[in-house]
Order: C-alpha cells, then sequence, then structure tokens
C-alpha cells in the first residue's frame, strides 16, 4: 500500500473539478443542473439581449442638464447591478439625450434582469401608529372617505352593490354594515392585533391609497400602508398598518446590506431556514437607531420598502450597534436582487423601458473559426518545439499543458464567465507563457546535469531552485491580477480572471502535476534516465 | 538540441547600445504621439447607432446575409463598423454601430446620409421603391462610449495601484531599486507599444488595452527571473565585481528568457496569421509586445540598476540588502 500524500489528492482533485466542469460541454443529455453550467459566450460570438431604456421625465420635469447627469449616474448604478448580478461584459451606452442601451450576453432570464436594472428600493423605518392612534386615523379616514364618495368611483360602486345587500335585507354582512360603518372600513378587517384587507380588495385599496384625494383627506402626520404578500401563500389576506409617516430612518442611514438564512433552530418562523436581509448602518443611522429602539420599547417598528411593510417587529430593547434586519419571506432570488439594489443605491431618474429585442453576434461566423483555427495551431506548435527541444519531459510538458488549458476552461465556466473572442486569444496567449515554469525547471535541470550531478539529483535540485524564482515572477504577476480584478470592472475584470487562473494552473501543472509524472513514470526502475 | 549553452555576450557593456535603441524608439513615439495622438478605437470614443431595415419589399429577394453587410461596409471605408442582427434574422433588422468621423460636432446627419449613399449603391435590391430616411434608417443616434470616463479614471487607477504594489513586493523580496527599475521598464514597453500604434495610426480597443496589460504581465515576470539569479549568484561569489555578477545571470537566463518568449511568439504569431482580421492588431500588438518585453528584460531593467549604483555609489548596501537570507 502506498502512503497517503497530498500530492496525490491535490492532483486527484485537480483533474476531477476540471472533468465536470467541462463536462457539459462535451457530452449531451446530462441532467439540467449540470448541463446549465455551460461557458457562456459573449456578445461578440454569440449576441444577448437588448433593452433600451429612457429617462421617464413625465413627473420630475427635470431640464436637459439635469437630464444629461442623470443619465450619466443612472448608467453608472446600472452598470454596477448588472456586475453584482453576475452577468460579465455587458455593453452600457448612452444613446442620444436620454437614452441607455444595454445589451447582456446569453442572459436566459430577460424579465428577471430587466426588472433588476430598472428597481428601485426606497428603504425606510416608520413607527407603527398606537393602537388607540390607529383606531382614530381609520374612523376619521372612513369618515371623511364616506363624505366624498363620489371622488372614489371605485368605492361609490362597491357602496351601492352594499346597500342593495342591505335592501335585500338580513345577512350578517348588511347587520355589520348598519353600524354606521362606511364602505372604506368594510375594506378592512381587525385580526390577531392587526389590520388585514381580504385579497380580493387588495388592488381596489391600493389605488385608493395612491389617490391623491385620499392622500389629502389622510389625517396629518399618518399613512396607511400594505404589508408585503406572502411568498409561500400570495393569495393569503394581506396586512394593513396605520404608520407615523415620518420616517426615522432611511436608505442614505444604510452603510451595507447582504443575504443571510436563518439558522434552522430559529423560533420565529419567519427567520427559521429562510432568506433574510441583514443590514448595517452607518454610525449616524446607528445613533438614530439607537434612539428611536431606545424612546418607544414596547411599540412597533415598521420596516418599509416602496412604501410596502416588509415586517414590523415589536421593539423589545434598546438596540445598539446599528445592526438591523429585513425578514419577511423572501425567496433566494428576491433578497439578492433587493440586497443589489439596496447596495447600489436608487436610480438618480426613473428610466422606462422603450424594447427589449434579441441580438445576434457582433462578430461573423469566419472571425470565431479563425480564431478557433489559430488556437490549434499555435497549441500545435508550442507542444511540437517542447517535445522537440525537451524530448520526454517535453512530451510531460505538453500533457500538463492540455490539463491547464482545461482548468482555466473549467474554472473560467465555474466563475459563470463569459468568453468573448480577445477572451479566447488571450487563453491562447496563457498556453504560449504556461509552458516558462516548465521551461525554467528544465533549463536549471539541465545545467545541474551539466555539473555532472545524477538525473535523481539534478532533478531534485532544478525543482528546489527554480521553485523560487516561479513564485517570485508568479507572484508578482498574481499580484496585479488581484488589484485589477478588485478595482476594475467589466472587461478588465474578466481579464483578470484569466491571468490568474491561467498562473495558478500553470504553477501546478509544472511543480506539482510534471514533477509526479516524472518521479512516478520516469525515475523508476534501474535505468534512471532523464530524457530533458 | 541547446540554445545559447555558455553564452558570455557582454550585456553589461553595450548597455549604452541599448539605451540608444530605446531612446530611438521612445522617441519616435513621443514624435508620434504628439503629431498623429492616439487614435481611441469606438469602444473609448462616442459613435452613431443606426437601426436599419433591409428587408427587401420584393418577396423574392432572399434575407440579406449579416456576412455580407460586413464585407460592404468594410470595402466601403466603414472598417470600424459594429453591425448586429436585431431581432429575428429573417426581418433583416441590423443595428450598426460607426465611430464619429469628428468628436466636437454632432456629425450623425452626415454619417447617416454616407450610411444612405453607400446602402443605396451597394444594395439596391434591398431597399428598391422604399423610403430611405424613415422606412429603411429607423432610427439614428449618437452613442457614448462604451467605456466612458468614470470606467477610464477606474481601470487607470486600479493599473497604478497594482505597479505600486509590485514595487512593494521587489522591494520586500529583493530591494527597492530593483523594483523602481523593473516597473521603469514596463512603461519602456507599453510605451513604446502606444508610440508604434500612434504612428502607424492603428486603433487602440480595448482588446489592445488588454494586450498592455499582458505584456505588462509577462515582462515583469521576464525580469524577475533574471532578478532572481542576480540575487542567487550574489550569494554564490560575493566577491566577485557585480558588473560581473549581473552579466553572468542575464547570460544563464538567456537560454529560458529566449524559449519562453519564442513558445509565447509562437501563438502570438498564428493568432496573427490565422486568427483572422478582427485580431490582427491585437496579435500585432503582442508580437511587439513580447520583443519589446522580452528585449527590456535582458537589456534594460538590470542595467538600469547598473546605472544606478554607478551614479549614487550606494551598491554596497543595496546588495547587503540584496543577498541577507530570505
Amino acid at each position: 500500500m502506498k502512503k497517503f500524500s497530498w500530492r496525490g489528492l491535490s492532483i486527484a482533485l485537480f483533474v476531477c473539478v476540471t472533468a465536470f466542469y467541462l463536462a457539459p460541454l462535451a457530452i449531451p443529455n446530462l441532467p439540467d443542473w449540470w448541463a446549465s453550467k455551460k461557458l457562456k459566450l459573449g456578445l461578440d460570438l454569440k449576441g444577448g439581449m437588448q433593452i433600451l431604456l429612457e429617462i421617464d421625465n413625465s413627473q420630475n420635469k427635470l431640464t436637459q442638464e439635469e437630464v444629461k447627469s442623470a443619465l450619466d449616474q443612472n448608467i453608472m448604478i446600472i452598470r454596477d447591478r448588472i456586475d453584482q448580478f453576475g452577468v460579465a461584459e455587458p455593453i452600457i451606452q448612452k444613446m442620444g439625450n436620454d437614452r441607455i442601451m444595454v445589451q447582456l450576453p446569453g442572459v436566459s432570464n430577460f424579465e428577471a434582469a430587466e426588472k433588476l436594472i430598472r428597481q428601485s428600493a426606497i428603504l425606510e423605518f416608520k413607527l407603527v401608529a398606537t393602537d388607540e392612534n390607529a383606531t382614530q386615523v381609520l374612523q376619521a379616514i372612513d369618515g371623511a372617505v364616506t363624505q366624498n364618495l363620489n371622488r372614489f368611483p371605485a368605492l361609490a360602486k362597491l357602496a351601492k352593490e352594499d346597500q342593495k345587500a342591505l335592501a335585500k335585507a338580513d345577512s350578517t354582512k348588511a347587520d355589520s354594515l348598519k353600524q354606521s360603518k362606511g364602505v372604506f372600513a368594510s375594506l378592512i378587517h381587525q385580526s390577531d392585533g392587526g389590520y388585514k384587507v381580504q385579497y380580493d380588495s387588495v388592488d381596489m385599496l391600493q389605488k385608493v391609497l395612491a389617490d391623491s384625494t385620499f392622500k389629502a383627506l389622510m389625517p396629518a402626520g399618518f399613512q396607511i400602508s400594505l404589508g408585503k404578500p406572502d411568498s409561500q401563500n400570495p393569495k393569503d389576506d394581506r396586512d394593513i398598518y396605520v404608520l407615523l409617516s415620518e420616517a426615522e430612518l432611511t436608505g442614505a442611514d444604510l452603510a451595507k446590506a447582504k443575504v443571510e438564512i436563518g439558522s434552522s433552530s430559529s423560533t420565529d418562523i419567519k427567520i427559521a431556514n429562510k432568506p433574510y436581509i441583514s443590514m448595517s448602518l452607518k454610525r449616524s443611522g446607528a445613533q438614530k437607531f439607537e434612539t428611536v429602539t431606545g424612546d418607544n420599547i414596547q411599540r412597533r417598528l415598521a420596516i418599509v420598502m416602496d412604501s410596502m411593510v416588509y415586517s414590523a417587529p415589536m421593539i423589545q430593547d434598546r438596540i445598539s450597534g446599528g445592526n438591523a434586519q429585513i425578514t419577511g419571506s423572501f425567496t433566494q432570488q428576491e433578497a439578492q436582487d433587493l440586497v443589489i439594489v439596496l447596495n447600489t443605491g436608487n436610480l438618480v431618474a426613473p428610466i422606462k423601458p422603450i424594447n427589449t429585442v434579441i441580438v445576434g453576434a457582433t462578430l461573423g461566423e469566419d472571425s470565431i473559426a479563425s480564431g478557433k483555427l489559430a488556437g490549434i495551431v499555435g497549441i500545435l506548435l508550442v507542444a511540437f518545439f517542447m517535445i522537440l527541444y525537451y524530448k520526454v519531459s517535453g512530451l510531460l510538458a505538453d500533457v500538463a499543458l492540455i490539463f491547464n488549458v482545461g482548468f482555466i476552461l473549467a474554472m473560467l465556466t465555474a466563475l459563470g464567465a463569459t468568453l468573448t473572442l480577445p477572451g479566447i486569444a488571450g487563453i491562447i496567449l496563457t498556453i504560449g507563457m504556461a509552458v516558462d515554469a516548465n521551461v525554467l525547471i528544465f533549463e536549471r535541470i539541465r545545467e545541474e546535469l551539466l555539473i555532472g550531478k545524477t538525473p535523481r539529483s539534478a532533478h531534485d535540485a532544478g525543482y528546489k531552485r527554480a521553485a523560487v524564482t516561479i513564485w517570485d515572477s508568479q507572484i508578482t504577476t498574481l499580484i496585479a491580477a488581484a488589484v485589477l480584478y478588485n478595482f476594475g470592472s467589466g472587461p478588465i475584470r474578466g481579464f483578470a480572471v484569466t491571468l490568474a487562473l491561467g498562473i495558478v494552473g500553470s504553477i501546478f501543472c509544472a511543480i506539482v502535476f510534471v514533477r509526479w509524472m516524472t518521479d512516478t513514470f520516469i525515475l523508476t526502475g534501474v535505468k534512471k534516465n532523464l530524457s530533458i | 538540441m541547446r540554445l545559447f549553452a555558455h553564452t558570455n555576450i557582454q550585456f553589461v557593456k553595450s548597455r549604452y547600445y541599448a539605451y540608444a535603441f530605446s531612446l530611438v524608439f521612445i522617441l519616435a513615439g513621443l514624435v508620434g504621439i504628439i503629431v498623429n495622438g492616439l487614435n481611441w478605437s469606438i469602444d473609448f470614443s462616442s459613435g452613431v447607432a443606426a437601426t436599419v431595415n433591409l428587408k427587401s419589399a420584393d418577396p423574392q429577394v432572399p434575407a440579406l446575409d449579416i456576412d455580407h453587410l460586413r464585407t460592404i461596409l468594410k470595402e466601403k471605408g466603414f472598417a470600424d463598423a459594429e453591425i448586429q442582427n436585431i431581432g429575428d434574422m429573417e426581418n433583416g433588422i441590423f443595428q450598426i454601430k460607426i465611430k464619429s468621423r469628428d468628436s466636437k460636432k454632432d456629425t450623425s446627419t452626415e454619417t447617416k446620409n454616407l450610411l444612405i449613399s453607400t446602402i443605396k449603391a451597394s444594395l439596391p435590391e434591398y431597399v428598391k421603391g422604399r423610403d430611405m430616411n424613415k422606412d429603411v434608417i429607423q432610427e439614428i443616434y449618437v452613442v457614448g462610449p462604451k467605456v466612458g470616463g468614470e470606467l477610464r479614471t477606474q481601470a487607470l487607477l486600479a493599473v497604478l495601484i497594482s505597479l505600486a504594489l509590485m514595487i512593494i513586493y521587489v522591494w520586500f523580496r529583493f530591494e527597492l531599486t530593483f523594483g523602481i527599475m523593473a516597473i521603469l521598464a514596463l512603461f519602456h514597453d507599453v510605451f513604446i507599444i502606444l508610440g508604434i500604434f500612434a504612428i502607424t495610426g492603428k486603433e487602440i480597443t480595448i482588446q489592445i488595452i488588454a494586450v498592455l496589460l499582458t505584456i505588462v504581465g509577462y515582462s515583469i515576470n521576464d525580469t524577475i527571473v533574471v532578478f532572481d539569479r542576480i540575487r542567487e549568484d550574489l550569494k554564490a561569489n560575493r566577491k566577485d565585481d557585480y558588473h560581473v555578477v549581473f552579466n553572468k545571470a542575464i547570460n544563464s537566463t538567456l537560454s529560458r528568457t529566449v524559449i519562453t518568449a519564442l513558445t509565447t511568439l509562437f501563438t502570438a504569431a498564428s493568432l496573427y496569421f490565422f486568427g483572422g482580421s478582427v485580431i490582427h492588431d491585437f496579435a500585432l500588438a503582442m508580437c511587439l509586445g513580447l520583443f519589446f518585453g522580452t528585449y527590456s528584460s535582458i537589456f534594460v531593467a538590470s542595467n538600469l540598476v547598473v546605472e544606478t549604483y554607478q551614479l549614487t555609489h550606494k551598491e554596497k548596501t543595496s546588495l547587503q540588502h540584496l543577498t541577507k537570507k530570505k
């Protein structure tokens, strides 16, 4: 039995990971979860989708100058969002004076991408009115609506139907209507210490809440907001809240948001095993949060996003440290998209889509074919040269080279990268450079052989000495790649990824893989010659 | 087979010839950049995007092939045009992006007229009996650059930070003079290629920027290999004059330097000859970069360190720092 070795394990792992991600390219009929992990091709090679957006200036009445600056800022925000959404190599261009053209390579879920680009997320923390206040507010608004019923045609119609039902006499529903309750109040019922509205009335209520007349009738300092629908049971009755209209905290107080999954042992069913958004607040926001929670113990604080209440937990204690959570039955995707929008900030001016179309590749079939040809010729030239110059050792380096190219493609797939023609050219160049580590080692071994060492000791000494050089030279380049990845965006990022993968792959292949092959197949048995 | 076995070329002694060689290219490049400027491609400058409907009124005429349209526009002087199918291929709708000829004024009308006359002349069967201004050219807009100002600043900042970190790493592993000279050699390589592009009027695209970054990675790698050998030899031969040690180190690494340059050149050259017109300039820039990157790590980087020692006479402390156990 051979002893366990880290080298053997790492080689096995290297080969397995590579095979796993390359399988979808080679084998048809794989299960969906596997087959979908396929290397995406860029806009130049395969095309994608194009979304044309326009600044919606119908409500804001911005000057031309303001539209221009809003356009530039919106482009930056959209680029940020797409970067975080994980679509590599998009094209985002200003078009005319008020349009933005976005092209995304091979996105299959058009709606999700479009929604993410346009989404706004106006985050507010508002106190829920006390029960007493809430009752008063609802009574007041109910009375005001009843008096001005002619200004709410939908409600008036509903009231008329109710009247008819009343005339027909003695149903229980009619009884309740007799108790001097207006039509607005009839939409809302009390349950579990809060208010709810039936699912089929939600649409009507939403329209009424958004109505400017209704807003004018609202008692000063209060507002009525709907709760978020439950993602598992969207047709359940919806919560409705009476809130103080002044926001205690807003999105401006937010430092960073991220998605977390609640622990399975949590007693709160809204959190256990479900994604929620955890937020850390800026210093000033944290101070405000501490004051608000300290002053309002045993009251509820609603977390409102885009005028919808996501959750309204009871304040149990003063909360310092500036951490808050948004729970509220998200799907994983919902939570992730919201976090992107919260972190990238809101669009400066609202945008509306003009059209969404599928666009073709910017490069012709011929350039793709010639790119392939160039790649094959390049690899063959390098491979032949290595065999010619380093004989059997060169052959081993070639074997490692093939694995290295496979590794780069596999890792690009794993990272969800998008392959463009220049990207392919970059990989082809990496092939030329990847043999460098082997060249360094082989040259060193030859030097050691020349001063009369045995193959075995020349081999070991060569690796030992070359390793220092390889690490120093490659780490320098790796530093550059890391910085380009962190600070750059778009194409610069893609380039950095390919560069870093090429380096990691070639170091591994030279120092571990080729050495293992030489140890195992060449320097064994009686005849210990090194063909180099 | 063995290239460059036991060479003893006087790289250090002949360094002034190398400086002269570099200087010629740098000055020529400088003149080129001042006179011609850099020709930024449509990636970096604004242009015109037209949505063109080329579905023939005559049902007998088959749908226009996009590659055919590409060839025609290329022949008629729109070499940098970027053409995409919009929607179904059968509909014959294309989006054509062309660089503005004059960045100062809005040239979309001029470009539009040029486009109309080209299409009329070369593809008459597709536009016969149709209104050129409304039906054929459906929309025409000025488009901003793909890589706008803020992205450019961001990228430049990223490059500068990575260069600074490289100096620090080399400083830590070798010595400060080596770090600074390695980075100077990188500027030398990149500047010469930019100069050649300015002189020949070739376009600087996003891809060319990627090549320049690749060259930076390649050249620093090459230079460090030589530095590493210098460090090792200095440790082994503490008594020898540093001129001799530097020269010997460059000679011992010469075969590796040339072989790696060769294998990379094989791939770059095959991209140049077989890769098609799209990556022609990309491959050319890479070949040039390989040449100058290799040249600078043999002739420039280490020699600049020698030069600094001669000017400052600080070689003793510097070399002591370099050969400390690490």
